[in-house]
């Protein structure tokens, strides 16, 4: 079993560094698409070489550490960035069961029976590696980007806890598994937390530090804050860790709301169980995949907000939204629960 | 499990002498961040899932960023710091040693080291820490939350302007005239 688990993390490595890397390509396709242009089709046909491109381009830049910067930290806060980045696709289920020779595996690394509360821990330890970074560049935009990645975040980090605050009381479990077999029994979980739904998405979207969130990078203000020291494979990692976890957010975002690897009614079609399986993973990866396409399609779609309109929606919008929210998702189980008898 | 334990015993210890011994704030702060990590992964292997995630969510990824923010926003990167005189070192030394051999002292002569209770392995989980959180330590719980409240209502009192304050010279021109009327 722990080999197959072995295997089971690295394959999960290699996609989802394979999807993070083909994410900066779907980036400029959609990009271009949204701007009316063609994007990039040089590398390989409809360029899609680009992202090996890419890669090789960031490897055989000079790998330059500023004088004045603390040496160990600049190098530090990269891998922390990268290290959170790839940690956090454990707890997610990708699929049910699966039967190969005589033996059940889940597609899943590890089902803690705490699997939310792991992804807000890694999250919130992600930040020091921007923090770290940014501060250790020696540069005032640095800083500043840093400085904004943190209260950013930490703002943020509440609406969303209060949004899966909800979730939880009606799921009745904090594992990432349970919540998905729980909307395949009583429905997915858009359809109970619209509310929920929407703060956790734009929580989702600060957290990741995308457009139109993206104060802590933001060019027009900062240059090209927390990086902006950073060249060759570090800002590479910096940037890596930025689609991985865009990845990851979307891989969260269905599972929490639309019923990850679950398909309505396959269940009723009496297909073989590993195929019923195949096709459930199929389903998550296309879910997630479309969460991407719209991190991407807001990306370029709407302009920067100033930092403290993003300040006041966290804290002022979100934060009260969300505790209606968890009021009104106890009032209403609770009368539920009495109608019931 | 128990060489598991050693390591992380290791770190712990380590990590923490490094927050006190450290030069500069920030490799403080990093030390403790580590030396947290490190608490949380005891009360795994105690099966306590529950407090170490949240023990991560707060401490590590909360509590921990407000400190380094505030170095960085100080400034207080300059290692070092005023040099103490030699009696003071000296008499710093003396009084720590003492300290240390009585709770040595104290350690030996005392009772012998054995668990309460028999450990149960389901005392950490959500279910339970709920459960009792919520019956038997209901009272402190409660308290602790209005206590959490009277703090919130004191930050936002102390941070709020003060609405009769002289309006800020750097702003002139119609939204002074606006932001006076």
């Amino acid at each position: 079993m722990t080999l197959a688990t072995a295997l089971f993390l690295l394959v999960l490595f290699v996609v989802t560094l394979t999807v993070a890397a083909y994410s900066t390509y779907a980036e400029r396709k959609v990009a271009a698409f949204l701007q009316d242009r063609i994007g990039p089709d040089r590398a390989g046909p409809f360029g899609i070489l680009q992202p090996l491109a890419d890669g090789t381009k960031m490897f055989m830049k000079e790998d330059f550490i500023p004088a004045a910067a603390n040496r160990r930290l600049f190098t530090l806060g990269p891998a922390i960035a990268m290290i959170t980045a790839l940690m956090t696709g454990v707890v997610i289920p990708w699929g049910g069961e699966l039967t190969l020779f005589g033996e059940t595996f889940r597609l899943q690394g590890t089902d803690p029976e705490i699997g939310i509360l792991f992804v807000f821990a890694i999250v919130s330890i992600g930040v020091y590696g921007i923090m770290l970074g940014g501060w250790a560049s020696n540069n005032k935009y640095a800083l500043l980007g840093s400085v904004r990645a943190a209260s950013q975040m930490v703002s943020y980090e509440l609406g969303m806890g209060l949004s899966i605050v909800a979730l939880v009381m009606l799921n009745g479990t904090l594992s990432l598994g349970g919540i998905v077999e729980h909307q395949a029994a009583h429905g997915w979980n858009i359809i109970y937390q619209p509310l929920g739904f929407i703060i956790f998405l734009v929580c989702a979207f600060a957290e990741t530090n995308r457009s139109p969130f993206d104060m802590p990078e933001c060019e027009t203000e900062l240059v090209g804050g927390y990086h902006t020291e950073f060249s060759s494979m570090k800002l590479g990692f910096f940037l890596f860790a930025e689609y991985t976890n865009m990845f990851i957010s979307s891989a969260v975002i269905s599972t929490l709301y639309f019923g990850g690897y679950h398909v309505p009614g396959l269940d009723r079609l009496g297909l073989d169980p590993n195929l019923t399986t195949l096709i459930g993973t199929a389903a998550m990866f296309a879910k997630t995949f479309f969460f991407i396409f719209f991190f991407m399609w807001v990306r370029w779609s709407t302009p920067r907000f100033r930092f403290d309109q993003l300040m006041n929606l966290g804290w002022k919008g979100l934060i009260p939204l969300g505790i209606a929210n968890v009021l009104i998702t106890g009032t209403v189980y609770h009368l539920a629960e009495l109608w019931k008898g | 499990m128990a060489a598991l334990f050693y390591i992380l015993a290791a770190i712990s210890v380590i990590s923490a002498l490094t927050v006190v011994g450290a030069r500069n704030p920030v490799n403080s702060v990093i030390a403790l961040v580590v030396c947290f990590l490190s608490i949380a992964g005891h009360y795994v292997l105690l099966n306590a899932q529950f407090l170490a995630m949240v023990h991560v969510i707060v401490y590590t990824g909360a509590i921990m960023v407000l400190f380094l923010f505030v170095i960085m926003l100080l400034n207080l990167n300059k290692p070092g710091g005023p040099r103490k005189s030699l009696a003071m070192r000296l008499a710093a030394a003396v009084a720590g040693g003492l300290l240390f051999l009585t709770l040595a002292a104290a350690v030996r002569q005392g009772v012998a080291i054995t668990p309460a209770a028999g450990f149960d392995p389901g005392v950490g989980l959500v279910r339970h820490v709920g459960q009792v959180l919520f019956t038997e330590f209901l009272l402190p719980f409660e308290v602790s939350s209005v206590l959490f409240l009277s703090a919130i209502v004191g930050v936002v009192m102390l941070a709020k302007k003060d609405k009769d304050e002289a309006p800020d010279p750097h702003i002139t021109g119609p939204e002074r005239a606006r932001r006076t009327a």
